[in-house]
């Protein structure tokens, strides 16, 4: 306690001397002081002491209790708050100090100044104000309680109280704060005031705050300051006009003329701000300032200072694209400043400048990439990235500068800064082409095994993009693509699981002829035990799972598939991958029963294959292949009964202890493969114990079954294209509630659908799903039907539900097989077998969706929420332009006025109507581009016009203001004009000019 | 343009904000608590720019001070690194030897010379000189009014000895 005391009376001391105060707090403080004096050294305790507050300032530690007290007794703002009111020094001080109860103590010093700021004097107010200030901006407390004071605080004549009142007012307002309104006033004072400062103050507030209505209401002062005597202040017009136009586009009939003859100014400040100003205005839509061109053009040429040089060519280079003969003008100066500039800035510019909007001049082109190169190169590595950046521009016009580069790239693939890397593995995956693809991903995979997780995982995904683009556009031999994922997902930090699993089926889908090799990659991953741990892997995982139950068919050993598809280490998988994972190891062991019962007991070889051809949807085409794949099967893995009998104690083994799992998903398929097997199981085991005679006899029943099951499966998935569900037609009747809620009650029973936890996005193999298990039911049920009349029953009972596999046979159907050629490489030559095939089996769906773009839902998402926003921009740019527009094509009769009355409604009715004509031009202007002459003789003629409709309501004096401008103008504008014109020498192009500078 | 001014201290702290595009308060925190942590994790000698939601944050580190600023992709880097370190030199003109406590203790100060280095985004002001004199010739702006209270405070702060 002791020592917070000798604290306080240091601060006592020091105190009084920060204070600002007014008069009327004189006499109180004088008065006051006995009792300070009694509060330090006579009573410590805080108890009755009218001054508590002072103490509570003092003393960080100071208890809750007193708080209260000071609460309670300092109901308003005295004089002691003013005269011991805590700096804004005070205030960071003690914040330095408090090292744990920061925000108490912040909150507290929040209670100070929410009542600091109601004092009637000024000084304690503003500083409450920076205070508060202070707080919102470093420590984000709300400040909008104070928006009424600092407004306040705007009124007083004191120039530190301004200052502060326009920080706060800058810092805390937006265009839904109420008392915007009431600001307008405060701001036309003040930018009529003869303090240049003051001046300076608005107009930096009004940049930050302008809403419409500030604006529209403040533009005759904008106006005014643009041509200020005042340099300092003219600039910060400038700079501020940029602002004004952006949210009030009328102004600019008021203030463009005046912006354009800042262009001419000497002063290397003023010119820069205008410069910015249209830099930024060239941004949103160049074509309205081709007009000025040569007033940039002189800029360029004349410029000394870097920073006009830079603006300047971002003006080009959004206007050389609109205008040949002006790009073949500019190119040369922009070479020249790139080749004596010392300035990297600068030379950056330009060589940026080149690579995007002067691609097509070669010579500037080759100048540029020896710039870039020499950025390359560079130990800074700024220069590197913006070199790499600079090439990716190049990248999309001249690949040739990519590959000329390419030591570089890949040496800055191992570059320490992340930001180079991903720049360069982006321009190294520019270069991909089918012919280099395996070479890069050879390179790009080793890289890979050696960086970081994160570049790791960026340089993985780019190879998946980069292979998967366009269906698969680049790859020609799947066979390497497989394994080079199943080598993907071996690497120890690989976490593109998701990604990589997607493709795995895609690819599965789509390309029939890799599934051989697809399976033997699927086979690797699934029998290595030590993948399993690696949750990452767990999506690649279900992939291959399923690969391996769907294209069972190829595999050399069905039975190795089944004790990976069970080991017991796949306890370590999530319940919805294991799901799966159980689900194909039904598939396998109905596979294996068929060929050991069905096939292998009934006949011999030959005839086997062939039924086993006609239920596998594999055709003619196919014939030679799966032939192969079959003789594997039969050669390298005979199934006997032994085996089989094994593999049904396996499945028992493993999955007795599923149907206790609380995952229902897992339990139901676990208890499913389980009946199945019990329904084998008797008939399995009675054959491989008797005679053969007698199996067969005995095993017919059980041979029904397995050839019933086997059709369920043998039927073959297709891809879905996202946009299938649009373009199903509503049937008629159909009531499509927006709710899917009341669907709950109607699918009650079909638990599994509903809640399907598949982790496969696609909806047909959902279909599969439910199809199957409603199998099972009937089957437990003893109904033995066609499996594919269930099928068809199953759709009927349950129409609603099946809405999308009914869409998706419309679309197989609108779907012309002429897409097929999609698939490319070595799939082409079967792709006519494929369309005979498609004809006539029922899965034609899948070739034509080749030519759909592939579902890679994140890029999609992004795809649809640009064009919103570009849409917005572009409608509230569209009235500026516009309007801009009017002003340089042949208008220059709306001459601007200081007076408010070009403003209101007289004029906009006629804006409008200009409006629409701007529009027109401005289509005609896209349609004929080079045929500027004949856009000149329109614009005139509308010139003329507005120029009838607008004399009688402009006002009379403004045509002897319009005479002197022209004539104190013209000489120096024809100047201008003729320098600027010499060197462009292109007749089309000065005829569009003379239109604005008459 | 550029969209807004952070400066960061090495253990996070927030030492200055200036938004030239309207971001609401949330946005606000949401933006430094981001930035800060991509910024702030970069190693030295590596280069000062950082894509950023389809922006670009330009930064660079003077003692324990990171100064940042976003701008727009096709912006140029290399000058607004001029402008950090114009911004720099000013600052160090002014405070003599400008360290982290000035800017502390001076926030409001540190803002005014920003104001008149930067308007609405843009660079208004590339003579340090200049700079220096606007500033000066408003400090004492600000002085003269503050003396007339302090003449008061003078008397009051006599009595209390």
């Amino acid at each position: 306690m002791s020592s917070s005391s000798v604290v306080s009376l240091i601060k006592v001391k020091q105190n009084p001397k920060r204070k600002k105060n007014t008069k009327n707090a004189l006499p109180s403080p004088i008065q006051n002081f006995p009792r300070k004096f009694h509060l330090f050294y006579q009573s410590p305790t805080l108890k009755n002491l009218p001054n508590a507050k002072f103490h509570q300032i003092t003393l960080n530690n100071q208890t809750p209790k007193s708080l209260s007290l000071h609460k309670s007794q300092m109901s308003g703002p005295s004089l002691m708050d003013s005269l011991f009111q805590r700096t804004l020094e005070d205030l960071i001080k003690g914040l330095r100090q408090q090292l744990i109860g920061e925000q108490a103590f912040i909150s507290k010093a929040l209670e100070e100044i929410r009542k600091e700021i109601k004092s009637t004097d000024l000084s304690t107010k503003s500083t409450a104000l920076l205070k508060l200030c202070y707080l919102s901006n470093l420590h984000f407390h709300d400040m909008s309680f104070a928006a009424f004071h600092a407004l306040e605080v705007l009124s007083s004549p004191r120039f530190s109280h301004k200052k502060i009142a326009y920080h706060a007012i800058s810092l805390s307002f937006h265009d839904s704060t109420p008392v915007l309104l009431l600001i307008t006033n405060h701001l036309r004072k003040d930018l009529t005031s003869t303090n240049e400062f003051e001046v300076s103050l608005s107009l930096q507030c009004l940049s930050r705050i302008a809403n419409v209505d500030l604006a529209r209401d403040l533009t005759p002062e904008v106006f005014t300051l643009l041509s200020s005597n005042k340099l300092y202040v003219r600039k910060r017009a400038v700079a501020v006009v940029l602002r004004v136009f952006e949210k009030y586009p009328d102004s600019v009939r008021v203030c463009f003329k005046r912006l354009v003859e800042n262009l001419e100014n000497y002063d290397p400040q003023i010119l820069s701000a205008v410069v910015g100003v249209f830099s930024e205005l060239a941004c949103k839509d160049p074509r309205s300032y081709l007009p000025l061109a040569p007033e940039f053009y002189k800029i360029l040429v004349d410029s000394k200072s870097n920073w006009i040089s830079i603006k300047v060519l971002k003006i080009f280079a959004k206007l050389a694209p609109l205008e040949p003969r002006l790009a073949n003008r500019v190119v040369e100066p922009i070479c020249d400043l790139m080749r004596k500039t010392g300035a990297k800035s600068l030379l950056f510019e330009c060589v940026r400048t080149v690579v995007t909007s002067f691609s097509e001049y070669e010579s500037a082109v080759r100048l540029a990439v020896e710039k870039i190169r020499e950025f390359l190169v560079d130990e800074d590595p700024n220069l590197k990235y913006l070199g790499l950046h600079a090439l990716s521009i190049v990248a999309s016009k001249h690949l040739w500068v990519v590959s000329e580069n390419k030591e570089v790239l890949i040496k800055s693939l191992s570059d320490p800064d992340p930001n180079i890397k991903i720049e360069s593995l982006r321009l190294v995956m520019a270069m991909v082409s089918e012919h280099n693809v395996a070479e890069i991903s050879k390179v790009l995979v080793n890289y890979a095994l050696k960086s970081d997780p994160l570049f790791c995982n960026e340089i993985l995904g780019s190879i998946l993009s980069t292979c998967s683009r366009n269906v698969y556009e680049i790859i020609v031999d799947f066979d390497w693509y497989v394994s080079l994922l199943g080598e993907m997902s071996r690497i120890p930090h690989c976490q593109m699981g998701e990604e990589i699993e997607n493709q795995f089926i895609d690819i599965g889908l789509r390309v029939k002829d890799v599934r051989p090799e697809l399976v033997r990659v699927a086979r690797d991953l699934l029998i290595d035990p030590a993948l399993l741990g690696n949750s990452f892997l767990h999506r690649v995982l279900s992939a291959a799972a399923w690969v391996s139950g769907e294209y069972v068919e190829f595999s050399r050993n069905p039975l190795e598939f089944m004790e990976a598809l069970l080991q017991p280490r796949t306890s370590l998988l999530p319940p919805s991958i294991m799901a799966i994972y159980i689900q194909s190891a039904f598939k396998v062991l109905v596979f294996c029963l068929h060929t050991c019962f069905v096939r292998g007991g009934s006949t011999a070889g030959v005839s086997a294959s062939a039924s086993y051809e006609s239920f596998d949807d594999l055709s003619v085409e196919n014939g030679a292949d799966s032939t192969v794949a079959h003789g594997q099967t039969c050669t390298s893995a005979p199934i006997t009964n032994e085996s089989i009998v094994n593999l049904l104690k396996l499945v028992e083994l493993a999955l007795s202890p599923l149907l206790g799992s609380h995952d229902v998903e897992v339990q139901e398929r676990a208890r499913n493969l389980l009946g199945f097997v019990d329904l084998i199981k008797l008939e399995a085991l009675n054959s491989s114990g008797q005679e053969e005679n007698d199996s067969e006899r005995k095993g017919v029943e059980a041979t029904k079954i397995i050839r019933l099951v086997h059709d369920a499966f043998s039927k073959e998935l297709g891809p879905v294209s996202l946009t299938a569900q649009g373009k199903v037609p509503v049937p008629d009747g159909l009531t499509l509630n927006e709710n899917l809620g009341d669907l709950e009650t109607i699918c009650g029973d079909i638990e599994l659908p509903s809640s399907n936890t598949f982790s496969f996005g696609y909806p047909s193999e959902e279909k599969d799903v439910s199809s199957f298990s409603n199998l099972q039911i009937k089957e437990d049920s003893g109904q033995l039907n066609e499996s594919t009349s269930l099928l068809a029953e199953h759709r009927k009972r349950h129409g609603l539900y099946y809405l999308p596999s009914g869409k998706s046979e419309v679309i197989s159907n609108d779907y012309p097989p002429a897409n097929d050629p999609a698939l490319q490489g070595d799939n082409n030559d079967n792709a006519s077998d494929l369309v005979k095939l498609t004809a006539e089996s029922l899965v034609p769906k899948r070739k034509p969706n080749h030519s759909k773009p592939r579902p890679v839902v994140v890029k999609l998402d992004e795809v649809d929420e640009k064009p919103v926003a570009v849409k917005q921009l572009e409608s509230r740019d569209d009235s500026l332009s516009g309007a801009v527009r009017d002003i340089l094509f042949g208008s220059e009769d709306i001459l601007p006025t200081s007076s408010r009355s070009n403003l209101p409604n007289s004029n906009r009715k006629g804006k409008k109507k200009q409006h629409m004509i701007t529009q027109v031009e401005s289509k005609e202007n896209v349609v004929d581009d080079g045929n500027s002459s004949s856009r000149r003789r329109k614009d005139h003629s509308h010139g003329k016009e507005r120029r009838h409709r607008k004399k009688n309501a402009e006002e009379r004096n403004e045509t002897d203001r319009k005479e002197k401008e022209s004539s104190s103008n013209h000489p120096r504008r024809h100047k201008s004009r003729q320098r600027a014109e010499e060197p462009l020498k292109v007749p089309p192009q000065t005829s569009v000019i003379p239109d604005f500078l008459l | 343009m550029i969209h807004f001014v952070l400066l960061i201290s090495r253990q996070g702290k927030v030492r200055l904000t200036k938004w030239y595009s309207p971001y609401s308060q949330k946005e606000r925190t949401k933006v430094i608590r981001e930035l800060g942590g991509v910024i702030l994790n970069r190693g030295p000698k590596l280069c000062n720019f950082v894509d950023w939601r389809g922006f670009k944050v330009v930064y660079k580190r003077y003692a324990s001070l990171y100064f940042c600023m976003c701008i727009d992709q096709d912006d140029n880097e290399l000058e607004v690194l001029e402008i950090i370190h114009h911004f720099v030199e000013i600052l160090d003109r002014y405070f003599g030897s400008v360290c982290e406590l000035d800017l502390i203790f001076n926030f409001h100060k540190a803002y005014y010379i920003l104001d008149e280095l930067l308007l609405a985004g843009e660079l208004q002001e590339s003579s340090k000189k200049t700079v220096a004199r606007l500033i000066a010739a408003q400090d004492s702006l600000v002085e003269t009014a503050k003396e007339q209270a302090s003449s008061i405070s003078n008397i009051i702060a006599q009595a209390t000895k």
